[in-house]
């Protein structure tokens, strides 16, 4: 079917089309003033970060030989030697790949329950008092506002080298990180229950243990796990500074140039964390289906 | 049903003193509401207690001890009074110039991932490449990416380009790549289908759908995850210089091993005003972004 288009008198269709060009090129205008400013800032911090790209283009067959070097010699009539061979520290390294997702694990749990505590002074509808929410939510940002490796460097020196310190440092900076996502869940709570509560008399931890926790409980679980995914990461350069885990053997790998160990140790620590990823984003699906059933 | 309501008393908490009064009536009329399915009830005591006996376990095997902890408060304490007052002894001009490399760092670093991993988003969506093959290897390929920590990624790059803040900005462009590829991805697939097939029925090209159906709908969300990004780099970015690849985290480790703690808590001080204003006006920023679109 062939409908005509009606075409409007040119005057009117000249006036509708100057608006349009005008308002079009007050667009560009805008973009152009945009990019305009980026690339000012671009020239800016490219000279404070001492960006040099032909140094880059020219080092960079280093990167594809550098990469190349760390990859194994695998050969099919002797592979499972080979293997071996590449492999030939997979005992301790294992250990300290346990050792990492201990203190990723730890660091979570600790901080998580630290965070659970803190979370309830930190949120607008639960807490009346000023004072109280602005401590509380200072608090939380510092937490995670110092990375966590700074906190580690300090503990080192107070606690002494090894695995606590990675666990102490991840603890507090998963309070901070974990307590402003959980006061933000608190927050978009339902009230109906809590007044409910409130008007039967209940007591504050009584609101919070039957009309809080109930809605909370699956949007904490599914942080918390997200925390634990990032956690992972984080303990695996714990090593870096002396925080435990198999970031020092990486480093050491690196720095002395032991090609195919550096490969080993990295797939592993990728391998690893791909897994617990899936693992968790699996879980995560299922709580965040149970709060929609709900 | 046959029990009687006793008469609600008036006065403070009256309906929880009679509802506690007649409890067990309370029970006998409403037993569904008492009732604990025994599933729901494992669950609840037994995950709990797993998770206590593996954190029990976990601080077993990492040699936990209660002696370590008190000497550690205590040299914390120390080091606590140590840091009074914070002061910059005269190198406030340096932490500066390293802070400013920090930021550099951070932008530059966030920038370049975000165009890099721009156009390899579209390839890891499904609804612009329905081929599996395709999407599926790209999208392992942002989780390799992202799997690798950006110190761990800074190691690597002072291996080619040497030591030094250009370093620090290629790895945290590499590791970014990681996770915009895979925020893009997911921000392409959430998009509305209706202006794509309006374009394909007014005879768009492939291309045209995704210039003019797709990028319109996704750039507001790209670019608010781009700025929460460079909140984010700018906090991981001032650790970069612990392995060497610039920035004011040199300075931070440097003067925490030599217990130069005024100092140090000077430049934390300093840390944490610098990301507060990029936090503030980030979100500014990212306020006026979503607002225009109202966030897809």
């Amino acid at each position: 079917m062939a409908t005509a288009i009606a075409k409007l008198p040119d005057q009117q269709a000249a006036a509708l089309s100057r608006a349009y060009a005008s308002s079009v090129a007050a667009k560009r205008m805008k973009t152009l003033g945009a990019f305009a400013v980026l690339l000012v800032l671009i020239v800016i911090s490219g000279q404070m970060a001492d960006i040099r790209p032909w140094k880059l283009i020219t080092n960079i067959g280093n990167f594809g030989s550098f990469i190349g070097r760390t990859l194994p010699t695998l050969t099919f009539g002797n592979f499972f030697a080979d293997l071996a061979n590449w492999y030939w520290n997979f005992g301790a390294w294992f250990r300290l790949l346990v050792e990492t997702i201990l203190i990723a694990y730890l660091g979570t749990f600790l901080g998580g329950i630290l965070a659970f505590c803190l979370c309830f002074f930190a949120s607008a509808n639960l807490v009346r008092n000023k004072t109280t929410r602005f401590v509380a939510r200072r608090f939380l940002e510092f937490c995670r506002t110092v990375p966590d490796i700074v906190f580690a460097l300090i503990f080192v020196i107070a606690f002494g080298l090894g695995p606590m310190a990675g666990v102490l440092a991840l603890t507090i900076h998963t309070v901070g990180a974990l307590g402003k996502l959980f006061a933000e869940v608190v927050e978009n709570i339902d009230m109906k229950p809590v007044e409910g509560l409130q008007a039967t008399g209940a007591s504050w931890l009584q609101v919070v243990r039957f009309g809080v926790l109930p809605q909370v409980s699956s949007g904490f679980a599914s942080y918390a796990l997200l925390r634990f995914e990032i956690n992972v990461r984080g303990a695996g350069v714990m090593g870096f500074v002396g925080a435990g885990g198999i970031g020092q053997e990486f480093l050491i790998a690196i720095r002395n140039f032991y090609y195919t160990d550096v490969s080993a140790i990295l797939l592993m620590i990728i391998t690893t964390v791909i897994l617990i990823d899936l693992g968790t984003e699996q879980v995560r699906h299922r709580l965040i289906g149970m709060e929609r059933m709900r | 049903m046959n029990t009687a309501v006793p008469a609600i008393s008036p006065g403070k908490r009256a309906i929880r003193e009679t509802a506690l009064a007649d409890l067990d009536g309370l029970k006998q009329r409403h037993p569904a509401a008492f009732a604990k399915s025994a599933a729901r009830r494992i669950l609840m005591i037994g995950l709990p207690l797993a998770m206590v006996l593996l954190a029990l376990a976990a601080m077993v095997w990492l040699d936990f001890s209660l002696v370590r902890i008190w000497n550690g408060l205590h040299r914390l304490g120390q080091f606590a009074v140590l840091m009074i007052p914070p002061a910059p002894e005269g190198r406030f001009m340096a932490f500066s110039i390293a802070l400013g490399e920090t930021l550099a760092i951070a932008f530059l670093g966030t920038l370049t991932a975000a165009i890099l991993a721009f156009p390899v988003a579209f390839l890891a969506a499904k609804n612009v490449i329905p081929n599996i093959f395709v999407h599926f290897g790209a999208r392992r390929t942002f989780d390799v990416f992202r799997s690798v920590d950006t110190l761990i990624w800074a190691l690597m790059w002072i291996n080619v380009v040497g030591l030094g803040p250009f370093a620090g900005a290629l790895a945290i462009a590499c590791a970014d790549f990681g996770a915009f590829g895979k925020l893009f991805s997911e921000a392409i697939e959430a998009t509305d289908g209706k202006a794509t097939e309006g374009i394909a029925a007014s005879g768009g090209s492939k291309a045209h759908q995704v210039r003019f159906g797709l990028v319109p709908q996704v750039l507001p969300v790209i670019a608010s995850q781009v700025l929460y990004f460079f909140e984010s780099n700018v906090r991981s970015a001032t650790i970069i210089g612990i392995v060497g690849a610039g920035g004011v985290g040199a300075y931070l480790t440097e003067l925490i091993r030599v217990l130069e703690l005024k100092q140090v808590a000077f430049l934390i001080l300093m840390i944490l005003v610098t990301v507060a204003v990029i936090d503030f006006i980030s979100s500014k920023l990212r306020m006026a972004v979503i607002g225009k679109s109202k966030m897809v």
